[in-house]
C-alpha cells in the first residue's frame, strides 16, 4: 500500500507529539555541549558514583553470561532476586513485602518512576513535587498525562519540603506527592518529624506517596526514613529504588518498585508490554549485590563521607555558603554572594577555571542562586576543583567591588 | 581513631589538616594520634609503592617454601627470626599446610637469589627443605595493581 501520509511537506513539529514537543530540553544538555568543547575539565557535574561496580558483582554478571543465562526472565523479575530484595528491605528499613505480589524488578529506578506515574495518573491529575528536584520528576509526570505542581523549598528548611507548604497546594485533582530523599540535587534528608507530618497529610487527603529512595544507602550520621515504614503508610506508598547509587551500578540499569499488590499489578501490565523484563545478566549481578555487597557499600559510603566533609568545609571557607548535606553525594552551595545567577556562575567557572558544576536552576526555579557540586570524585580532584573555585570567587568579588 | 589509619594506609601523604576535615576531629587530636602511633609502632613506616617494571629495572623475586623443625619453647619463632633478619628477605609468613614458612626474597639477579638459598637459607640447621619459585610477573601488591592501565574516567562529564 502506498504511503499516503504527507511527509516532507509538513513542518516537523506536527510529526512529534505535542506533549513531547512541549517538554523543555534538559538544562543539563546545553551545558553538556559547552563542556564537550573544553579539555582538562574537572567535573563536579556528574550524578553517578566514581567507583566501578565492585568486582564480585561484575564477576557474577560475567558468570551468568558464561552459564548461558541469556533468555527472558519472568516479567516481575527472577524469583530469587525478589526474595533477596524483600530480605534486604526488611533488614535495612524494617519494611516487609511479599516477594511475588508486592515487588517488581525494573530497568533502573527511572523505569520504575515512569511505570508508577503511568499506572496511577488520569489526564489532568496533579502530582505535587518539591522544587528543586531531580530533572525527570516533572517531565515524567507530564509524559504520563499529569500536571506537576511544584512546592518551593529553600535553604532555611535545608531544602526539605514542609507538610504545610504541600497542603497549601492540594486540590481536588491532587493524586500523589512525589518525593525523593536523600535528594538530588541538594543532598537534603527528611527528618522523622517532617515525614510524619507528610504521612498524616497523605492520610487526611487520601493521597499516594511516591517515594524515590535511590540514595537511601548514601546517608551520613543520620537514620534514613523509609516512607512505607511509617505507621499506616505501606498501603499508600510506592517505594522506588535501585542499585545504581548504593552499589555503583548505574550502567547496569537495575532497580525495583515495592508497593501494595494492586499497584504492582497495574505497573506489571505496562512493564510486560514495554520492557518485558529487566536484563537477565543484570538481575543475576543484582542478586550477588544483595547477597554479598554490604562490605563494599559500607566502604564506599565511608569514602563519600570523607569527601563530603572536605567539600562542604572548603565551600563554606571560600565564601559559598553550604548547608550540611546528610545524604546522596551532592553539596548545594549558594552562589548569591558572587552576584551572578547560577547559569552565569557555572558557565564562567567552566570557561575561566575549567571546573564544571551544574546550575541549580536546571532542577527547578528554586534552585536559582545555587549550584550542584558532586563529591563522587577523587579527593585530589575535589581539592584542585575547590582551589580553582576559590580563585574564581575571589576574582569575581574583586570585580564586583 | 581507626579511620585516621585507614586514610593514611590509602594515602600516606594525607596531611593532618586534610585528615581532620575528613574524620571531623580537631587537627591537634589527629596530630597527637599519629605521633603516638609512630612512637608505639602502630605506624611502622611511610613508603611509596614503585612500579619498577615501568622503569625497565625489575628486581628478581622468589617465593620460597621452607619446611623447618620447630624448637622446644619457641616453636617456629626463633628459626623464623634467623631467616627474616637476612636483608634479602622481603616478607616472611608462618603458614598452615604442607610447609611452614613462606618467604618472599628479592635480589638483583637470579644468581644472587640462588646463592642466598644455597648458602644462607638451606644450610640452617632447622631447615628441612626449601622449594624456590621464581616470580614471573607481579600483578598486585598491597591492594595496588601493577600492570593494568590507570583507571580511565568512563563517566560522561555531566549527568543528571
Amino acid at each position: 500500500m502506498p504511503n499516503t501520509r504527507p511527509t516532507s511537506t509538513e513542518p516537523l513539529d506536527n510529526l512529534i507529539s505535542r506533549k513531547v514537543a512541549s517538554l523543555p530540553p534538559s538544562g543539563i544538555r546545553k551545558f553538556f555541549d559547552l563542556l564537550s568543547s573544553i579539555e582538562d575539565v574537572i567535573s563536579l557535574g556528574i550524578g553517578e558514583p566514581d567507583f566501578v561496580t565492585p568486582w564480585h558483582i561484575r564477576e557474577a554478571g560475567i558468570y551468568s553470561l558464561e552459564q548461558g543465562y541469556t533468555m527472558y526472565t519472568s516479567n516481575s523479575g527472577m524469583p530469587e532476586l525478589r526474595q533477596e530484595l524483600v530480605r534486604y528491605l526488611e533488614l535495612h528499613y524494617g519494611v516487609s513485602y511479599h516477594p511475588d505480589q508486592e515487588t517488581l524488578i525494573t530497568a533502573g529506578s527511572s523505569e520504575g518512576l515512569d511505570l508508577v506515574l503511568r499506572a496511577i495518573i488520569n489526564p489532568g491529575d496533579e502530582v505535587i513535587i518539591p522544587d528543586p528536584c531531580y530533572v525527570a520528576y516533572p517531565a515524567d509526570v507530564t509524559l504520563a498525562g499529569g500536571m506537576p505542581v511544584l512546592v518551593p523549598t529553600n535553604e532555611k528548611n535545608n531544602f526539605v519540603v514542609r507538610a504545610t507548604d504541600i497542603e497549601a497546594r492540594i486540590t481536588k485533582r491532587t493524586k500523589a506527592i512525589l518525593i525523593g530523599y536523600p535528594a538530588n540535587p541538594t543532598g537534603a534528608v527528611m527528618s522523622k518529624k517532617e515525614a510524619h507530618a507528610i504521612a498524616e497529610l497523605a492520610k487526611k487527603h487520601d493521597l499516594l506517596i511516591i517515594s524515590d529512595e535511590i540514595y537511601a544507602r548514601l546517608i551520613y550520621g543520620v537514620e534514613h526514613i523509609c516512607f512505607p515504614g511509617l505507621a499506616g503508610m505501606k498501603k499508600r506508598t510506592i517505594l522506588i529504588s535501585g542499585f545504581s547509587k548504593s552499589h555503583a551500578m548505574t550502567g547496569w540499569r537495575i532497580g525495583y518498585v515495592a508497593a501494595d499488590r494492586r499497584f504492582i499489578q497495574a505497573m506489571t501490565k505496562i512493564h510486560q508490554y514495554t520492557l518485558l523484563c529487566a536484563p537477565t545478566m543484570t538481575q543475576m549481578a543484582a542478586i550477588e549485590a544483595l547477597k554479598n555487597g554490604e562490605g563494599e557499600v559500607e566502604k564506599m559510603v565511608q569514602e563519600y563521607n570523607r569527601r563530603r566533609r572536605f567539600m562542604v568545609k572548603r565551600l563554606n571557607e571560600i565564601g559559598l555558603p553550604c548547608f550540611e548535606p546528610k545524604g546522596a553525594f551532592f553539596a548545594f552551595p549558594s552562589i548569591r554572594a558572587t552576584r551572578m545567577n547560577s547559569e552565569e556562575f557555572a558557565e564562567k567557572l567552566l570557561l575561566q577555571e575549567k571546573v564544571a558544576v551544574v546550575p541549580g536552576n536546571a532542577f527547578g526555579p528554586c534552585g536559582e542562586g545555587f549550584v550542584r557540586c558532586c563529591y563522587a570524585t577523587s579527593l585530589p580532584s575535589i581539592e584542585e576543583a575547590l582551589r580553582r573555585m576559590d580563585r574564581f570567587v575571589r576574582k569575581s568579588n574583586l570585580r564586583s567591588k | 581513631m581507626k579511620e585516621i589509619f585507614e586514610i593514611l594506609e590509602q594515602n600516606a601523604r594525607a596531611t593532618p589538616e586534610q585528615i581532620s576535615i575528613m574524620v571531623d576531629k580537631p587537627v591537634s587530636e589527629v596530630k597527637k594520634t599519629i605521633k603516638q602511633a609512630e612512637k608505639d609502632g602502630t605506624i611502622l613506616k611511610y613508603k611509596a609503592i614503585i612500579n619498577w617494571p615501568k622503569l625497565d629495572k625489575e628486581d628478581i623475586w622468589a617465593l620460597i617454601e621452607v619446611r623447618v623443625t620447630p624448637q622446644r619453647g619457641v616453636g617456629f619463632d626463633a628459626i623464623a627470626e634467623r631467616i627474616y633478619q637476612f636483608p634479602e628477605v622481603y616478607s616472611a609468613y608462618l603458614v598452615s599446610g604442607t610447609y611452614d614458612l613462606s618467604v618472599l626474597v628479592r635480589g638483583r639477579t637470579m644468581q644472587e637469589i640462588a646463592s642466598f638459598v644455597a648458602e644462607k637459607l638451606a644450610p640452617l640447621e632447622q631447615v628441612q627443605s626449601v622449594v624456590t619459585h621464581f616470580l614471573l610477573k607481579r600483578y598486585k601488591e598491597y591492594g595496588e595493581t601493577f600492570h593494568l592501565p590507570k583507571e580511565t574516567n568512563r563517566r560522561l562529564p555531566i549527568t543528571p
